[in-house]
Formats: C-alpha cells, sequence, structure tokens
C-alpha cells in the first residue's frame, strides 16, 4: 500500500459504505455509511452498545464486517488484513509495551518498517517532542502517569505516519483535568499533521470540542451528522437532542411552524411536529428566569458550575425546567423562590407528545 | 500477622537454624567435617542426580505447562472449561508421594495394566525396572505434578496479556510471529523463567515419591538426607545430612531469590 504521509498535512478520505456486523442477535452495525474528508477529525459519540467503537475497529481490521465497504484514499481495504492497513491507533488505556521504554515503543512501528537507526531515533524523539514527553523517552510505561502513557501511544501512533488515525476512548482512563488538557493536545496535534482522523468517545463534551463533524450512533446506524455547533443548535431527532447536551422536556402546542410553550413562542427546526400538542425540546439557556411573586414555578434547586449556574424549578403542571444563568445569578434564586419562566426564540425541536 | 510469624517460626526458621548449626557440629564441636563431606563421591553424585531431575522436569513441565496455560487462557474465563482444568490442576500438582508412586506403578509397573494389556496385544515393554530408575521413570512421575503445577502458577501471566498489545502490534503493522517474538515473548519471559525456577526446587526438594519409587540406594540428594537419619549403616552420622540438608536449603535459596526477582519485574509488566 502507498503511504501517503500525513505530516504534510494531505490527509486521505475514508468512506464506510453500509457496514453491518452481528453478534448473535446482536447489530452492532447495521448499513453503517460514514465518509470523512481528507484530513477531517470525526467523532464518533454514542451511547454504551451503539456501535461506535466496533466501527472503529472494522476501520482498524480488528472486526470483519458482515458485509459492507470500507475504502481509504480510494481503496478498496476490506479484507486487507491490519497490519498492511497503514492505520495508528490508540486504545483506551494500557496499550504501551511494558517491557520497552517511552522511546523504543514510538520507534517499534519504525523497526518493523525496516527504517534505519538514526531514523528511528530522529523520527521518536520529533514525536515525543510533538507531545511534550521528551524528557520521559527512556521511561518504562509503569513509571508514567496515564496521561504520559496516552501521549507516547499518540506518538507511537504518529510516527509511522499513518493514513489515518484512530483514537479508540483515548481519554476515558484519565481525570478530568489531565482529560481535557490531553483533550486539547490531541485535537492540536491533529490539526499540526493534518491526519485524517476517527475519534470514538462516550464524552460528548469530547466530541464537541475536538471534532470538525460529530456523528451520533444509536443501534448500529448514524442518527446525525454534523459539525457540532449545528449538531447542538439544530439537533434532527428527539434521540440526538437528549444525548447531546441537556434538554428540557415541555408540554407546548405547535401551530405554523411555532411552538408556544412555557409562556413564549419558539421557532421548530425542520423535522419537528408541526401541529397539535407537542413536546417541545428546549434547551437550558433556551429558557430565561425571573423572580416574580406571581410567577407559576418554584425554584427546587441551583448550582454553581464554575463560568455558569443551572436553576432547576418545577412549573404549575409538574415540570421540572433547568434553566441556565450567569453562575453569580445563581444565589439570587434560593429554593422556594417564586419564578416566572420563558421560553426564548431559538429554534427548537418538537416531537408528538405520547 | 502472630499467627504467621509464629508458624513460620515454629516449621521453618528453627528447622533452618538447626540445620544450619548442625552442619558444623559433631559431638558437640565445631566443625567443617560435615560440609567436607559434601565433596564424597556418593553425595555428589546424589546432587548431580537430583539437579539433573529438577532441572529436566523443570524445563518439561514448564515447556508443556505454558503450552497448557496458553491453551487454557483462550477459553472463556467463566466457562466450565477453564474452571474444571483449574480446579483439575490444583490437586494433580499437589497429587505426589506413596499414591503418585502406586498410581504409576499399577500403570506402568511390571504387573501394571497397562503393561499387561501392552503384552496381551504383543508389545514387550520389557521387565519395567525403568519406573524405579531416576532417570527415566522418577523424571516421568515427577512431570506428572509439575505440568499441572507450571499451568498454576504460569496462568496468571499468560492472562496478564493484554489483547491491546496484540492489536496495537498489527496497527504498527507486525504479524502474529512479530507479536510472539517481540511483545508477548519479552513480557512473559521473567514469568517463564521464575515459574521453572519454582519447578526446580519443587522437583528439588521432593521426597516422598522418590522414596516410595526407589528402594535400591539413595540416588537424591532427599533420599541420601533421610538415610542418614533412618539407615543403621550410617547412623550417628545426623550432621553429614544437615550439611547435605544444607546444601539444599542454599539452592533452593537461591533458585527461590531469582524467582522473586523475576517476579516482581514482571509484576510490574502485568499488573491489573
Amino acid at each position: 500500500m502507498t503511504s501517503m504521509t500525513s505530516t504534510d498535512g494531505q490527509g486521505v478520505a475514508v468512506q464506510l459504505t453500509g457496514l453491518r456486523r452481528t453478534y448473535g442477535a446482536l447489530n452492532a452495525l447495521d448499513h453503517f455509511t460514514l465518509h470523512i474528508a481528507p484530513g477531517e477529525l470525526v467523532a464518533l459519540l454514542g451511547p454504551s452498545g451503539c456501535g461506535k467503537t466496533t466501527a472503529l475497529r472494522c476501520l482498524a481490521g480488528l472486526e470483519d464486517p458482515d458485509s459492507g465497504r470500507i475504502e481509504v484514499g480510494g481503496r478498496d481495504i476490506t479484507s486487507v488484513p491490519t497490519s498492511r492497513r497503514d492505520m495508528g491507533m490508540v486504545f483506551q488505556a494500557y496499550s504501551l509495551f511494558p517491557h520497552m521504554t517511552a522511546r523504543q515503543n514510538v520507534e517499534f512501528g519504525l523497526q518493523l518498517r525496516k527504517r534505519s537507526t538514526q531514523e528511528r531515533r530522529t523520527r521518536a524523539a520529533d514525536m515525543l517532542d510533538l507531545v511534550g514527553l521528551s524528557d520521559q523517552a527512556d521511561k518504562y510505561a509503569h513509571q508514567m502517569s496515564g496521561g504520559q502513557q496516552q501521549r507516547v501511544a499518540l506518538a507511537r501512533a504518529l510516527a509511522i505516519e499513518p493514513q489515518v488515525l484512530l483514537l479508540d476512548e483515548p481519554l476515558s482512563a484519565l481525570d478530568a483535568k489531565v482529560r481535557t488538557q490531553l483533550r486539547d493536545e490531541i485535537r492540536r496535534i491533529q490539526l499540526t499533521v493534518g491526519t485524517t482522523t476517527l475519534f470514538v468517545t462516550h464524552d460528548q463534551e469530547e466530541a464537541l470540542a475536538v471534532a470538525d463533524r460529530v456523528g451520533v450512533m444509536r443501534a448500529g446506524h448514524l442518527e446525525q451528522l454534523a459539525a457540532p455547533e449545528e449538531l447542538y443548535a439544530r439537533p434532527t431527532s428527539e434521540f440526538v437532542a437528549d444525548f447531546v447536551g441537556l434538554t428540557n422536556r415541555l408540554p407546548g402546542t405547535a401551530v405554523d411552524g411555532h411552538a408556544d410553550v412555557l409562556g413564549g413562542r419558539v421557532p421548530l427546526l425542520d423535522g419537528s411536529a408541526t401541529s397539535g400538542e407537542v413536546m417541545v425540546l428546549v434547551r437550558p439557556e433556551g429558557i430565561d428566569i425571573a423572580a416574580d411573586p406571581a410567577g407559576d414555578a418554584t425554584v427546587l434547586s441551583g448550582s454553581f458550575l464554575g463560568a455558569h449556574g443551572r436553576v432547576t424549578a418545577e412549573t404549575a403542571g409538574g415540570h421540572h425546567v433547568v434553566v441556565q444563568v450567569p453562575s453569580s445569578a445563581v444565589a439570587a434564586y434560593p429554593p422556594g423562590t417564586r419564578v416566572r419562566l420563558t421560553a426564548r426564540g431559538d429554534r427548537a425541536l418538537a416531537v408528538r407528545a405520547e | 500477622m502472630v499467627p504467621f510469624f509464629a508458624y513460620t517460626t515454629v516449621f521453618l526458621l528453627i528447622p533452618t537454624l538447626v540445620v544450619v548449626i548442625g552442619a558444623f557440629l559433631s559431638g558437640g564441636r565445631p566443625t567443617l567435617g560435615n560440609v567436607r563431606a559434601l565433596t564424597e563421591p556418593a553425595v555428589i553424585s546424589a546432587t548431580q542426580h537430583s539437579v539433573v531431575l529438577s532441572a529436566v522436569t523443570a524445563v518439561g513441565g514448564a515447556v508443556i505447562g505454558a503450552v497448557l496455560a496458553y491453551a487454557v487462557s483462550t477459553a472463556r474465563v467463566d466457562g466450565v472449561l477453564r474452571r474444571f482444568v483449574a480446579s483439575l490442576c490444583g490437586v494433580l500438582a499437589q497429587f505426589g508421594g506413596v499414591a503418585l508412586a502406586f498410581a504409576f506403578l499399577a500403570s506402568f509397573g511390571a504387573t501394571g495394566f497397562l503393561t499387561t494389556w501392552l503384552a496381551k496385544v504383543g508389545v514387550d515393554t520389557g521387565p519395567g525396572l525403568w519406573l524405579y530408575e531416576w532417570d527415566k521413570g522418577l523424571m516421568l512421575v515427577y512431570l506428572y505434578f509439575q505440568i499441572p503445577l507450571m499451568l498454576i502458577v504460569f496462568l496468571p501471566a499468560v492472562e496478564g496479556l493484554r489483547p491491546q498489545w496484540r492489536e496495537a502490534t498489527e496497527t504498527l503493522g507486525g504479524s502474529t510471529w512479530v507479536y510472539w517474538r517481540r511483545v508477548a515473548a519479552p513480557i512473559l519471559f521473567p514469568s517463564f523463567v521464575g515459574a521453572t525456577l519454582l519447578l526446580f526446587t519443587n522437583a528439588f526438594s521432593a521426597y516422598a515419591t522418590a522414596a516410595a519409587l526407589v528402594s535400591q540406594g539413595s540416588p537424591l540428594l532427599p533420599l541420601a538426607i533421610g538415610n542418614t537419619l533412618t539407615s543403621e549403616v550410617i547412623l550417628g552420622q545426623e550432621n553429614i545430612g544437615k550439611a547435605m540438608a544444607l546444601e539444599m536449603v542454599v539452592v533452593v535459596a537461591v533458585a527461590m531469590t531469582l524467582y522473586a526477582v523475576l517476579d516482581r519485574r514482571s509484576s510490574k509488566w502485568l499488573a491489573p
């Protein structure tokens, strides 16, 4: 296989078409189709068992699809063995070879490609420098933190200049702070080297933060594939709206592309139920809150979340509504406060009320 | 911890001290004569036989046991086969002594059922004396408990091999052969050598099975030590027996120290 180097910023296109993979009665992939543009980072997001890891493993060659076609750079690699697919992969955890130092781990793939000692050393040093671990080159896995180990794993995957970089929940075993740092680093490095990348995660914040496009998966197929902003602002299904971000499900009435809900009127997104009694899916930041002794909602609790806060209130109809407020405003709504809630004009999805 | 220390003091530390001190005493006076007696041809021969027997059954048991451990590791973790084999090996590894010797005599002895059956179908296996020789029958009998012991000791190491290592090797361009040669084998090597040393000490210190099968002479060190304590011919030479026991203690201590060093290294690599 001709290896296109990714360090020149020329990634290759990936096309998965109609992939099917079953485990007994379970459809892990159900006619799954995905296109990744050259140099693009696509994140697959979804709940456990939705098939996102199976899709990545099929692309890596670690799983054989029952049917479908996998193309990389226009070439059909469906039946090409893993070792000849030219892909770098970072696993969830514990994938470094424990009997090798960080440098030896990074050099391993280059050794298999019969690169000279000098070339291996230089490349390994460059890669370790790229992930900020030049000073850890002679450490073994058990002498490094989880975050450092994942950085080395990333360096090892990139050292072979893969056509495609596969990231299988690489941050899930790390603590929150390291996760955020490494997440940003992965994005920086991916933009630097320009390798086409598939990133699998169950963490929506992670997916929205790093990806050019996010694919939300459900029951083996893509529910929606879109840029993070679009996915958040214009979900095409109830599942996506529920899964990505926080959503209030509020009763309303749909009329002529609008819905009357929570004392306000909101335009509806395409795909919404267009008339009658509906449930409107409204984001916490799409609702205004104001203290009002005559209001028909009562504050239940408030929480400080750093940059912003959230207030949960109960409406007269018994619905719990989460409202996003500036963090400094949380204290203004102690439990028991009567408030008035109003849905703002942001577009929302409405589904038929059950 | 107190019961543990009390137990090891009474049954390990004090007997070892008795052996060490006794090895340098004769008639209550200090001497190097007992240790010097270790250079006598009969003792050297017994030592050599013990080392060869232990080494051969340790290496043979380790190789066969390691292959079996890998085979077992591929079975389902909570499957019946795996639990059955693990339980069976736990029993077989401890199945030594007179009962094991009798089992082999009943099968392979001069009038054993296999020997008799083979004779009936026209295969002459001779008088069956090979079973009583230290370098033939005893090796076979020792392998009977060495192989399951290896499986028990080595299985956790094989199970410690992470699937990610194989998959990482493949994605980096390596074949199955590369994975075993460059990744799995080096990772398992310290555990394998450590387990082999454990098997060596297991065979080196075994007494009952050899005593039950070998009735002529004392071709092995444990039998020679037993002989100094029980034989009327060499009665009064208990301290020479203690010197031989000291020799055994030293050999076992060296082997176990190496085992501990190797185990520490592999446990870092294979820690869950």
